[in-house]
């Protein structure tokens, strides 16, 4: 066994992701659940695809405004520029004043007092001489000359007029900035002029219009969603209502029926679902009234019928009790008689028995109890029969007690039944009942080596009526009824009967019972098919007339069956004499109610001397007299 | 056995039937009496003083069990049931009601002849014998149950069926046992027999039926004699 730590965060780990699977699976397939998430994806899709939409838009907008105006600025400031500029001369200190002077000239475009009111917004200009150079060190003009990016000085160099953003610093931060460039030519010279164009009010703008979107999509996903989910709700609730109906229908209460309210489709399922109801409930109640003829037929019937048997059958008896002084043929009649109304009877009976199964009226008594001693009484009644048709029946039988909830009266008449059928058929050989158990389950197979069931009989053999062989010569007198009700009686209790075999091979029956009532069962402990027959490697034992067993010539019979084969179907002879041993010295113990009566031992020549079987011990038992001892018995486990 | 002819009484509505049955009745050496009215079966009784019962239980008048109630209020004598319905609860109601057997129609008229002497035979008593089982004491041949000095009521079947216990009381008996000991049956008859005969008995001689001390069950086996 493995460390239990680890196991129970293994396994509970387990359980938790199985539970979270099961939740899934079953939220998954609600239809508001549904809704609700498919609204919610699909709303969310399309915000973001709008909003993204919307933000470029906002923005490319605000950016084609700035550099209308911006192109605007540039012009003018290139005019200034040419203006101011005319008649420059090559000093450079002249130059760096005339510069200046031209700077701040198109810092104050509008003329005003410094401020720049363009609409353009606020720019840093920047003039550089093309005489001169790049380098505006030479200059020492104060002009932000560095954050000119230098494929737009390349393309101003060649004479276009063009813009490009970049990013510039200002007070230590990273901005954006568009700048804007022209050439400017003055007669003796030629410039290049550009505008800085800080981005930070652009920026700014775009941020809080992203975030306006952002927070409106939000709010307007959950609201579709909310809308959705309400919407959604509004067709399943009614939904829900009709199968609330439906399940109280179902659970019995005939009179529910669904409020024919509300829109017209549900008022029509409202309809519908009465109209179905109602029809249900007359259709219960007319087989409920059959069902309740049918019952009172069965038990008139019952009533009816049994009485007058009873005079006849007293009749009949008087008559044969005084059949020797009646004429020859007078005493047949009356024999035939008594036997006819013997079989009448039992048909009556197996009739009435197999009505009530059919009207439901079966009823099971069961109470918790030993079925080894169900079995072993069953044997013992049917010794008689398997003695006159020197069959020799080995019972094998579990040590320990076999307890279930069984109505023993039926599964008394079951067993009956399956031996004196296995006796019939048997045609001389041993019929093998065995017993099995396990904690939930038991079975008991009935097994005979005798005629067999041909292909397919397995199951026509539970139908009414139906004979195997209707020439066979039937010495219980069988009413073909018999495995019917048997089947019937294993079904009430929950069980299974059923039958293989093979022609000429035999035929098992086998009996399957849940220990408990109720109990469900989803196998058997005992094999339905024979495997390696036991008995059929070896020379059958047979009675002799005076019911010993015959050894056949030449072999140690146990000896034989010993040998090679399964040592869990035939206990070998060392087992036997343990059994007898045990059994002597527990005589006391012994449980009376299996004391067979009127059996005895009665070893035959050739036996090992482990050959009790007077006062059986639960594990050995053999029913009939003189029959083979010990063979079946021998201590064993209950179950394999 | 009864030196004497034994008289049973026939409470059946069917004229036939009645008729056959004395003639069989008679014929196995009993004095059979009839009568075929419930309501007056319970006068005719008084009557005849017989020493058995055969009540069949669907009867015009009175219901053969409210026959059965009213008779054995009045004495322990064998009844045995008489009837066509083979149904649980209508066996057990029977039973209940004060009867020892049930007979089940149609029958084997030897076998009603059976279980006839079986109820009419006496215990085999010899020696004095005096058992006790809990709080009980038994004094056997004298058919005598008392606790405490009190003497408790019971009915022969059901002074058979504690004598039988009581005898051997570290035994387990099954109900097939007890079926053969105290009812005189070879074969699986119907067990319900015994289980209802058990109910009965602790109803009068236990304290608690809910707690058996004197007739204690062995689950799944049978029943057992309490300790005492």
């Amino acid at each position: 066994m493995s460390d239990p730590a680890p196991r129970t965060w293994r396994t509970r780990s387990r359980e938790l992701w199985l539970r979270a699977k099961a939740r899934w699976s079953f939220l998954s397939r609600s239809l508001l659940f549904r809704v609700v998430v498919l609204t919610l994806t699909l709303s969310t899709l399309v915000m973001l695809v709008l909003g993204l939409i919307l933000q470029q838009q906002i923005t490319t907008g605000l950016l084609q405004s700035k550099i209308d105006a911006a192109t605007a600025e540039i012009d003018s400031a290139r005019m200034t520029v040419e203006n101011s500029l005319s008649g420059a001369d090559s000093d450079p200190t002249s130059l760096r004043e005339q510069l200046r002077l031209a700077l701040t000239e198109i810092g104050r475009a509008d003329g005003s007092s410094g401020v720049q009111g363009s609409a353009a917004g606020v720019f840093d200009p920047v003039i550089v001489p093309s005489r001169i150079g790049s380098d505006s060190a030479d200059l020492s003009v104060d002009q932000p000359l560095g954050d000119v990016p230098a494929e737009l000085r390349a393309r101003i160099g060649q004479g276009q007029m063009s813009y490009q953003y970049t990013t510039i610093r200002r007070d230590g931060e990273s901005l954006p900035a568009l700048v804007v460039g022209s050439p400017a030519r003055t007669a003796t010279d030629s410039f290049e002029v550009y505008l800085i164009f800080p981005l930070a009010g652009e920026q700014g703008t775009v941020q809080v219009v992203q975030r306006t979107l952002l927070l409106g999509g939000v709010a307007l996903v959950l609201a579709l969603t909310l809308i959705s989910a309400l919407v959604a709700a509004q067709v399943v609730r009614p939904v829900q209502r009709a199968a609330g109906s439906a399940r109280k229908l179902a659970a019995g209460d005939l009179a529910e029926r669904m409020p024919v309210t509300g829109p017209i489709e549900l008022a029509t399922l409202a309809t519908s679902f009465n109209a179905m109801a109602e029809a249900i409930r007359v259709q219960i109640r007319q087989l409920e009234e059959f069902g309740k003829l049918q019952r009172r037929f069965t038990s008139d019937v019952s009533h009816e019928l049994r009485t007058p048997l009873t005079t006849v059958r007293m009749a009949a008896d008087v008559l044969h009790a005084g059949r020797d002084e009646f004429p020859a043929h007078l005493s047949r009649a009356t024999e035939l008689l008594v036997d006819e109304l013997d079989r009448f009877e039992i048909l009556l009976g197996d009739l009435l028995e197999i009505s009530r199964h059919d009207a439901g009226m079966a009823e099971l008594s069961a109470e918790p109890i030993d079925i080894r001693s169900t079995i072993t009484a069953c044997v013992a009644a049917a010794g008689p029969l398997a003695q006159t048709s020197g069959v020799p029946i080995i019972t094998t039988l579990p040590d320990v007690p076999v307890i279930a909830e069984i109505d023993s009266r039926r599964v008394d008449r079951i067993l009956r039944n399956l031996i004196n059928n296995a006796i019939d058929h048997a045609e001389g050989h041993a019929v093998e009942i065995e017993l099995a158990a396990d904690p939930d389950v038991l079975a008991i197979t009935v097994t005979d080596h005798g005629v067999g069931l041909r292909p397919g009989e397995a199951g026509l053999v539970f139908n009414r009526f139906w004979r195997a062989d209707p020439s066979r010569q039937r010495q219980t007198g069988g009413t073909g009824l018999g495995l019917a009700i048997s089947l019937e009686d294993a079904r009430l209790h929950g069980g299974w009967l059923q039958a293989s075999g093979s022609p000429g091979r035999g035929s098992r029956f086998r009996l399957t019972l849940p220990r408990r009532r109720g109990g469900l069962i989803a196998g058997s402990p005992l094999p339905l098919r024979t495997g390696a027959d036991a008995l059929e490697t070896g020379p059958m034992p047979k009675l002799d007339h005076a019911g010993h067993v015959v050894v056949p010539e030449g072999a140690d019979w146990l000896e034989d069956v010993d040998s090679g084969l399964d040592p869990t179907t035939v206990p070998s002879a060392g087992a036997g004499q343990r059994a007898a041993e045990a059994v002597v010295a527990s005589v006391d113990a012994a449980d009376p109610a299996l004391a067979i009566p009127g059996q005895s031992a009665k070893p035959s020549s050739g036996q090992p001397p482990a050959a009790p079987a007077a006062t059986a011990t639960p594990a050995t038992s053999s029913a009939t007299d003189g029959s083979v001892p010990a063979i079946g018995g021998g201590p064993r486990e209950s179950a394999r | 056995m009864v030196g004497m002819r034994a008289r049973v009484l026939v409470v059946d509505d069917d004229p036939a039937l009645a008729e056959m049955l004395t003639i069989v009745l008679r014929g196995e050496g009993f004095e059979p009496a009839v009568v075929r009215d419930g309501s007056r079966a319970l006068d005719v009784f008084r009557e005849v003083h017989p020493d058995l019962v055969l009540l069949d239980l669907m009867l015009p008048g009175m219901s053969g069990l409210d026959v059965c109630k009213q008779i054995r209020a009045e004495s322990g004598i064998p009844i045995i049931m008489l009837t066509a319905k083979t149904d649980t609860v209508d066996v057990v109601l029977g039973l209940e009601s004060g009867a020892d057997d049930y007979v089940m129609k149609p029958f084997k008229p030897k076998e009603l002849t059976a279980r006839i002497r079986a109820r009419l035979r006496r215990a085999d008593v010899g020696t004095a014998e005096r058992l006790r089982v809990a709080d009980v004491e038994i004094d056997v041949p004298g058919h005598q149950v008392t606790r405490g000095g009190e003497p408790i009521s019971l009915t022969p079947l059901e002074f058979d069926l504690l004598v039988a216990l009581a005898r051997k009381p570290r035994q387990v008996f099954t109900r097939e046992v007890l079926l053969e000991q105290v009812w005189g049956y070879r074969h699986a008859a119907d067990t319900r027999l015994v289980n209802v005969h058990v109910q009965r008995l602790r109803s009068k001689i236990e304290r608690d039926p809910e707690h058996p001390e004197v007739v204690v069950t062995v689950r799944g086996v049978g029943y057992r004699a309490g300790v005492s």
